[in-house]
C-alpha cells in the first residue's frame, strides 16, 4: 500500500508541531553534558521548521554522542562506529525528501571514521553533520580522542597525550567541495541554536563542530572560557550570524567575517584562544551529490522494462531468420 | 623477459613440424563433436577480443560455448613474459557446453614466450596443435630469436604439432602497425579452420567497431579476410563442429554482466561499490546503463562505506546492493552485522577470487562460503546463494533481492572468477513485471503495530520505512527489544535472535529440494556448488555412460538449505564433496582423521546430516576440469 505523492503534498499543509513532539525518552547522558544542550536546541529547530517527524532522519555512528537519535521522536539510525556519514549518503541518496542530520562524535569522525568525513565533504550532500567535539572518548572512559590536546592525560596517555590535537575545522577547509562550516560551543546555547538553525538551511553538507563539556572525564576543560567572555571570539556578519543586543553585551570579543572569504575562514578555524564561534565558511553555489546523481527520481516498469530489453538485444543472438533485428551498431 | 626452458610437462613423442604447405582449396572438413581452442598474446594485442569474438560468432552459428579469459594480473606486463600471457580460451561444442573442459587442442601464439606460460601450467594437450608467430626467428636481437628457435624446437620435440605462421608479415601488407589488427587476421584464420560463415565474422567486427570510423570496420574485415583465405591456402586441415541453431532467441554474456544485468532486472535503483578484482567489471557494466532506467552506481571511498552507503539507501528506501571480492567481502563484515541486527534487506555480491589477503586475485577460488554463512561477529544469519551458471548469475540476483525485501535479511550471492569471465549462450529472459521491487510503501503505521513485532513462529515483521508516519524509532545496531529500544536484559536478547534465526528457518521452508543428476540412488553422490556445476555433471555423464552408478547433486542454496538433502545422501553408499577450496589430503603423512581440514561444503553438511562425507578439492586458481572429476570419482568409487 503507498500513499500517492498528491497525497502527501497535501499533508504538507497545515501541520504543527510542539516540542514534546520530537522529544523521546530520557536522555542518559551525565548531568551537565553538552549532549543535551545540542539536543535542546536540535528540538527548537524541529519545531521552529514544523519538521515533519516521520520525515527526518537522524543518523549517528558510536559513542555518547551518538546516543542521540534515540531521544528524536523522528525516524533514527543508530549504527556502526565511524560510518554514519556513509549510512547518511545512502538514506539521502535513496530519499532526497528526507530531513538528513548526523550526529558524529570526536572519535567517531575524525579517528574511526576519517576517511568517511573527508569524502563526505566532497560528496557535499545536503545533510547537517553536528561533531559533538569533547576531546575524549567518554563512553569507553577517557581514552586520548585525535582532538584531545597536546598533553592531555588519560587512559591511554597517563603522561599525557604526545601529539597535538587534530583540528576538525581547518581539515573540513581543506578538503575540495567544502561548503558550510561553522563552530559552536555547548554552553552558549542562543548561538548554538542560531548556528545549526543556519547549517540546516545551507543546502550542502553543513559541518557543524560543537565543543562540548565533557563534566565525567574533563570536567575543567572548557572552565577558563566559560568563565572569561572575552576568550570566546564571536564571528558576526549579515550573511552570518546576527547577535542579539543581550549577546553583544556579554561577548564583546567579537569580529565581522563574511563568510564568503575561504582564506581568512582558514585563518580563524586555526585560532585556539580565544575560540571563535560562528558561521567560519559558507558557498551555497558549491554542486550537491544527489543532484548531480538525479536522485529520487520516479521510476515506472515500463521504463525499466525498455532500458532492460534494449540492454538484452544488444547481447542477443537472434534464431535464423530473425537476424534483421540484430543491429550492427549496437 | 626470454625465459627457455626444459618443457617436461608432457611425454615427448617425436613428431615432424608441419610446415604450411599450399593445399587445394576445398579440403575436407574433419567432424569434431567438441575442440577447445585458445589465443594467446601479450597484453594489449587483442587477443581477448579475438577469442570473444570467436565465441560470439560460435554462438551465433549455434555452437555450444564456453569462453575463459587469460587474464594476467597486470595490466601491462612486460611484453614476451610467460606470466604475461593475455588471452581467452573457447570451448565449442555441438550441443550445450556446460564448462571450459579439459587441455587445449588449438592454440593460436603471438610470441613462444606466452605460450610457454601455458604449457607449464599443464593447459594443454600433449599432441596439441599449436600455431605460432614465426616474427621472432628473424628478430634482430639474437637473444629473442634464439629463445624462440629453442622453444620451437622443444615444443616441436616434446610432441606438439607446432605450425609457424607469418602473420606479422600477412597483417603488414594490409596494415601499417600489425600490433593493431594481426587479432583479427587470427580470428580469420580460426573461422576458416572451424568452418565458420565469414560473413558473421564481418557481422561481429561491425558490432565491435559499429561506434568508429568506416575506415577501422573496413580494415579489420581486410584482416579477417586475409587471415581466412591464408588458413584456406596454407593450412592442410579443417574442423567442423555441427551446429544446431536455436530456435529461441539466446543472449552472449559473462557472468559479471548477467549479475549486473540481474540488478538492472531486479528494479534495484543503487549499488555501492569499491573497485576490486574481479568483481569491478559488474560496477563498469551497470555504469554504463544503470542511469538508463533510473539507477545509481555509486563509487564509495572504500568498502565498508560501500556498503554502509548500500545499507542506509535499503533502510531508508529500496534494497540496494554492494559489489565485491574477498578482501573487500571481509571489510564489510562488521557491516553486514548491522544490517543483519536492524533488519534491512540488502544484497551482497562477492565475486570470489583466490585468498586469504591479496591472495590470487585473477584466479578461481570458492573460498568465501564459511566467511559469506558465518561472517560478523556474534550470530549474524543471512541467506547465501551460489550461482551455478552464467543464466544463474542473473536470476540469483532477482532472487536475492526479493528474499532481502520479504525476509529482512542479507542475502550473500557468492560467484566466482571462473563465472566473472566466462561466456556461455542462455536463452533470453523474458522480463516479468514480478521481478521489480514495489515501490517505497509510505503509507501510515497502525497504532499499536511495533518496529520489531517479530511473528513468535516466523519472526518476520513488517519493515518501517522512513516517511512511513506514525512509525518514527530509533534503528540501532545495539541489543533491542521489538520497540526497538536499547534493551540488554536476557529475554530481550535471547527473542530478538530467536527471531533472526526463525527468518532463516520460515526461508528453508519454502526451498524445493535440489533435483539429483543421475539415477536417485546408487554407489556415489558427488555434491558441488557454485561454477563447478558444469564440469561435475560433465565427467558424471561419462561415467554413468561407462556404468558407473555415480550420481551429482548441486546446491544453489547453501545458507538455508534445502529440505530433504539428508534423505538423497542416505539412497547413496558413499558421498564426497567436489570444490575449489582447501582441504587436507588424507594421504598426507601428517594428516589424520583427528586433524584433516574438510573443504567448506563438506564441513557444512557432515555437521548437519551427521552423514560420513568425504571431499576433494583443489586450488590451482583453474576451473576445475572434468577429467580430474572423474579420476577423482573412479579413485573414490575404488575405495573401501
Amino acid at each position: 500500500m503507498t500513499i500517492h505523492a498528491t497525497e502527501c503534498l497535501l499533508r504538507l499543509h497545515d501541520q504543527h508541531y510542539e516540542l514534546e513532539d520530537y522529544q523521546s525518552g530520557v536522555p542518559r547522558w551525565c548531568t551537565g553534558c553538552g549532549d543535551n544542550a545540542i539536543l535542546a536546541a536540535v528540538q527548537k529547530l524541529c519545531r521552529d521548521e514544523d519538521l515533519r517527524p516521520e520525515k527526518t532522519m537522524f543518523v549517528s555512528g558510536i559513542g555518547c554522542s551518538s546516543r542521540f537519535p534515540h531521544y528524536m521522536k523522528t525516524y533514527g539510525f543508530h549504527g556502526i562506529h565511524g560510518r554514519a556519514l556513509p549510512v547518511a549518503e545512502g538514506v539521502k541518496m535513496s530519499r532526497p525528501d528526507l530531513n538528513v542530520f548526523v550526529n558524529t562524535g570526536d572519535g567517531d569522525c575524525c579517528s574511526i571514521g576519517a576517511a568517511h568525513w573527508i569524502h563526505a565533504i566532497r560528496y557535499n550532500m545536503n545533510m547537517t553533520v553536528m561533531l559533538h567535539d569533547n576531546q575524549i572518548y567518554g563512553l569507553t572512559k577517557k581514552q586520548a580522542s585525535p582532538t584531545s590536546p597536546r598533553g592531555l592525560k588519560s587512559n591511554t596517555t597517563p603522561r599525557g597525550a604526545y601529539l597535538e590535537g587534530l583540528n576538525p575545522l581547518t581539515v573540513t577547509l581543506g578538503v575540495q567541495n567544502v561548503s558550510f562550516v561553522a563552530q559552536a560551543v555547548d554552553w552558549i546555547p542562543e548561538v548554538l541554536y542560531d548556528i545549526i538553525r543556519a547549517a540546516y538551511h545551507h543546502k550542502g553538507l553543513s559541518f557543524v563542530r560543537i565543543l562540548q563539556r565533557c563534566p565525567e572525564w574533563l570536567p575543567d576543560m572548557f572552565e577558563p572560557f566559560m568563565h572569561d567572555p572575552m576568550k570566546t571570539r564571536l564571528l558576526t556578519h549579515e550573511k552570518g550570524l546576527k547577535l542579539s543586543a543581550n549577546l553583544s553585551k556579554v561577548y564583546k570579543n567579537q569580529e565581522q567575517h563574511d563568510p564568503s572569504d575561504i582564506h581568512r575562514a582558514r585563518e580563524i578555524a586555526s585560532d585556539r584562544d580565544p575560540i571563535p564561534v560562528g558561521i567560519l565558511y559558507h558557498n551555497p553555489e558549491v554542486p550537491v551529490y544527489e543532484e548531480l546523481r538525479n536522485a529520487g527520481q520516479q521510476r515506472s516498469t515500463r521504463y525499466i522494462k525498455s532500458g532492460f530489453e534494449s540492454e538484452l538485444d544488444k547481447f542477443t543472438v537472434w534464431p535464423q531468420g530473425a537476424d534483421k533485428k540484430v543491429q550492427p551498431s549496437a | 623477459m626470454n625465459e627457455t626452458i626444459a618443457i617436461t610437462a608432457v611425454k615427448p613423442r617425436p613428431r615432424a613440424t608441419k610446415t604450411a604447405q599450399p593445399t587445394p582449396s576445398g579440403k575436407a572438413a574433419v567432424t569434431l563433436s567438441e575442440h577447445i581452442v585458445e589465443i594467446i598474446s601479450d597484453s594489449g594485442e587483442g587477443a581477448q577480443r579475438c577469442g570473444q569474438s570467436l565465441g560470439a560468432i560460435a554462438a551465433r552459428m549455434g555452437n555450444g560455448v564456453w569462453t575463459v579469459e587469460i587474464i594476467p594480473a597486470e595490466i601491462r606486463p612486460p611484453a614476451r613474459s610467460v606470466a604475461g600471457g593475455s588471452g581467452n580460451r573457447i570451448r565449442l561444442g555441438s550441443g550445450r557446453v556446460t564448462n571450459g573442459g579439459n587441455e587445449t587442442d588449438l592454440v593460436i601464439a603471438f610470441n613462444e614466450q606466452v605460450l610457454l606460460g601455458r604449457v607449464r601450467t599443464g593447459e594443454l594437450k600433449p599432441d596439441c596443435t599449436i600455431l605460432l608467430e614465426s616474427m621472432w626467428r628473424e628478430s634482430k636481437d639474437p637473444k629473442i630469436a634464439a629463445s624462440y628457435v629453442e622453444t620451437h624446437d622443444q615444443l616441436v620435440k616434446a610432441g606438439y604439432q607446432v605450425i609457424e605462421i607469418p602473420m606479422e608479415r600477412e597483417c603488414r601488407l594490409i596494415v601499417a602497425d600489425a600490433k593493431r589488427g594481426k587479432n583479427m587476421f587470427a580470428l580469420g584464420m580460426l573461422c576458416n579452420i572451424y568452418s565458420f560463415d565469414l560473413q558473421l565474422g564481418r557481422d561481429q567486427i561491425a558490432r565491435i567497431f559499429g561506434k568508429k570510423d568506416a575506415s577501422v570496420i573496413e580494415s579489420n574485415v581486410k584482416l579477417l579476410n586475409a587471415g581466412y583465405d591464408w588458413a584456406e591456402k596454407n593450412l592442410d586441415f579443417k574442423y567442423c563442429i555441427p551446429a544446431t541453431r536455436s530456435t529461441e532467441p539466446q543472449i552472449v554474456i559473462d557472468g559479471n554482466t548477467a549479475l549486473a544485468l540481474g540488478v538492472l532486472a531486479s528494479g534495484m535503483e543503487i549499488c555501492a561499490m569499491y573497485p576490486i578484482t574481479p568483481a569491478t567489471s559488474v560496477s563498469h557494466y551497470l555504469s554504463s546503463v544503470f542511469e538508463k532506467v533510473g539507477g545509481i552506481v555509486h563509487q564509495a571511498e572504500d568498502e565498508i562505506a560501500a556498503c554502509t552507503f548500500a545499507i542506509g539507501a535499503s533502510y531508508a528506501g529500496k534494497c540496494a546492493v554492494t559489489v565485491t571480492s574477498g578482501p573487500g567481502y571481509s571489510l564489510k563484515q562488521e557491516a553486514i552485522g548491522l544490517a543483519v541486527m536492524g533488519e534491512i534487506p540488502l544484497v551482497v555480491i562477492n565475486v570470489q577470487r583466490g585468498g586469504p589477503s591479496t591472495g590470487q586475485p585473477t584466479k578461481v577460488e570458492q573460498g568465501d562460503m564459511m566467511t559469506a554463512i558465518f561472517g560478523s561477529h556474534g550470530d549474524a544469519p543471512k541467506v547465501v546463494i551460489a550461482p551455478a551458471t552464467i543464466e544463474d548469475c542473473f536470476y540469483s540476483v532477482i532472487t536475492a533481492r526479493k528474499i532481502a525485501e520479504t525476509f529482512n535479511m542479507v542475502v550473500v550471492v557468492l560467484s566466482d572468477t571462473s563465472l566473472a569471465s566466462s561466456q556461455q549462450p542462455f536463452p533470453r529472459p523474458q522480463f516479468s513485471e514480478a521481478w521489480l521491487a514495489p515501490s517505497i510503501d509510505q503509507s501510515e503505521i497502525p497504532a499499536g503495530l511495533k518496529p520489531y513485532d517479530w511473528n513468535p513462529t516466523t519472526g518476520l515483521a513488517r519493515r518501517f520505512i522512513p516517511g512511513q508516519p506514525g512509525g518514527m524509532h530509533t534503528l540501532t545496531g545495539l541489543a533491542h527489544d521489538s520497540l526497538s529500544h536499547v534493551a540488554y536484559d536476557p529475554e530481550s536478547n535471547e527473542s530478538s535472535i530467536r527471531a533472526r534465526s526463525h527468518k532463516l528457518a520460515a526461508l528453508q521452508r519454502t526451498l524445493k529440494t535440489p533435483p539429483v543428476f543421475g539415477d536417485p540412488k546408487g554407489d556415489l553422490l558427488v555434491i558441488g556448488w557454485g561454477s563447478t556445476k558444469g564440469a561435475i555433471e560433465e565427467a558424471v555423464t561419462k561415467l554413468r555412460a561407462e556404468g558407473r552408478k555415480v550420481s551429482s547433486l548441486h546446491l544453489t542454496f547453501l545458507q538455508p538449505m534445502a529440505p530433504g538433502i539428508k534423505e538423497i545422501m542416505q539412497r547413496f553408499k558413499k558421498v564426497i564433496t567436489i570444490e575449489g577450496n582447501w582441504s587436507d589430503d588424507p594421504n598426507d603423512e601428517i594428516i589424520d582423521e583427528s586433524n584433516r581440514r574438510y573443504s567448506a561444503l563438506a564441513m557444512l553438511v557432515r555437521s548437519r546430516y551427521l552423514i560420513d562425507v568425504d571431499c576433494w578439492s583443489e586450488v590451482r586458481g583453474q576451473p576445475i576440469k572434468p577429467s580430474t572429476i572423474q579420476r577423482v570419482i573412479l579413485e573414490k568409487l575404488k575405495q573401501k
